[in-house]
């Protein structure tokens, strides 16, 4: 069974035992435990969760320059034979989902998408749509 | 004080286009692997300029620098624009070196490739976030362009507030699929063509001009 952690209590995840040998450990992370955390701390969390071979799943998900700087970091981190890289999978973004421009001018772009992230050698996307997304999670 | 940088940085914005209006405008060329990225770079130099940006190749990765050809004058309709064109490394989340050695590659060569085309995505993402002024996206219109990679930058597109035209490539294939990629990405304009066979360019143009101009 895979050991299901959640990010929003004390300690974390990354502070967590390993999960059995035979599982996959899942790290569901709140946005009110990212809400405090920069950009960088974010991406830490997140790859150091995932090159443990956990999944790292975020409530609120991140924002557009955020995942842009995710994809930086997780390139300058790939090593051949050790990791590979990513897989990750939000929600498709609503045509209608749009911010107006008040709320641009004052930040307040609406990024809250469930997401889901994985070593790109244990996580495959099977299915996904604006609605679903299904994953296969194999062990290390 | 936020109202008041929000506001500060929306005219500086707006005061630095007026003023740079006259410089050539970077327009990026992204996209995931082996959708036609330097095909269509080429063909746009060398219809403008006789010269061509890079070498062409349908092993994934084949470009892992960010190309440059500067001044590329596009005339359409009365309507004219300088660009700079960036011809950028396809952008993945996951390079893994075993995918060259399928292309008959030795395991250092494959390696040295894959360490390459990593610097090359982290080099496109930066040019993305820092240095263009627009973005052509091209899609390979025989794959489901419904992907993480392509949700993501066109996210980051937008949210850098950067003019972007979607251009559905490949389409001299039996597979293409123009609608799936206009479906994918309602609140863009598609635009198809085959920039191998050089099908439906004069309207590529004619968005360039329009849009970049």
């Amino acid at each position: 069974m895979p050991e299901v952690t959640s990010g929003d209590g004390d300690g974390g995840p990354t502070e967590g035992e390993d999960g059995p040998d035979d599982g996959v450990r899942v790290d569901m992370i709140s946005g009110a435990r990212m809400e405090g955390l920069t950009s960088m701390e974010k991406i830490r969390l997140i790859l150091d969760g995932v090159r443990e071979g956990n999944i790292v799943i975020l409530e609120e998900g991140l924002t557009p320059d955020e995942e842009s700087k995710l994809i930086e970091v997780t390139m300058t981190e790939i090593s051949p034979d050790e990791f590979n890289g990513i897989e990750i999978e939000t929600y498709p973004k609503s045509s209608s989902g749009n911010p107006g421009l008040f709320d641009r001018l004052m930040g307040k772009e609406d990024t809250q998408k469930l997401t889901v992230i994985g070593p790109a050698n244990q996580i495959e996307t099977l299915h996904k749509d604006e609605n679903l997304i299904s994953t296969l999670v194999s062990r290390k | 004080m936020g109202l008041l940088t929000s506001l500060k940085d929306s005219i500086t914005r707006v005061t630095d286009g007026l003023f740079a209006s006259a410089e050539p405008k970077r327009i990026g060329i992204y996209g995931p692997p082996n959708a036609g990225k330097t095909t269509l770079a080429n063909r746009i130099a060398r219809d403008w300029t006789g010269d061509a940006v890079g070498p062409e190749s349908h092993i994934p990765h084949e470009t892992r620098r960010a190309r440059r050809k500067e001044g590329v004058t596009i005339e359409r309709d009365g309507k004219e624009v300088t660009i700079d064109i960036v011809d950028t490394p396809g952008v993945a989340t996951k390079v893994d070196y075993e995918e060259f050695l399928d292309h008959d590659m030795e395991k250092e060569d494959a390696v040295r490739r894959s360490r390459e085309a990593t610097e090359g995505v982290a080099e496109a993402m930066h040019w993305l976030r820092e240095d263009v002024d627009g973005v052509i996206y091209v899609l390979d219109s025989t794959e489901d362009p419904f992907t993480q990679v392509n949700t993501m930058l066109i996210g980051i597109i937008e949210s850098q507030e950067l003019p972007v035209l979607i251009l559905a490539n490949k389409i001299d294939k039996d597979e293409s699929d123009i609608q799936r990629i206009a479906n994918a990405f309602p609140q863009h304009e598609t635009i198809p063509l085959s920039a191998l066979e050089g099908q439906n360019m004069d309207e590529v143009y004619e968005k360039i001009a329009e849009y970049f101009s």
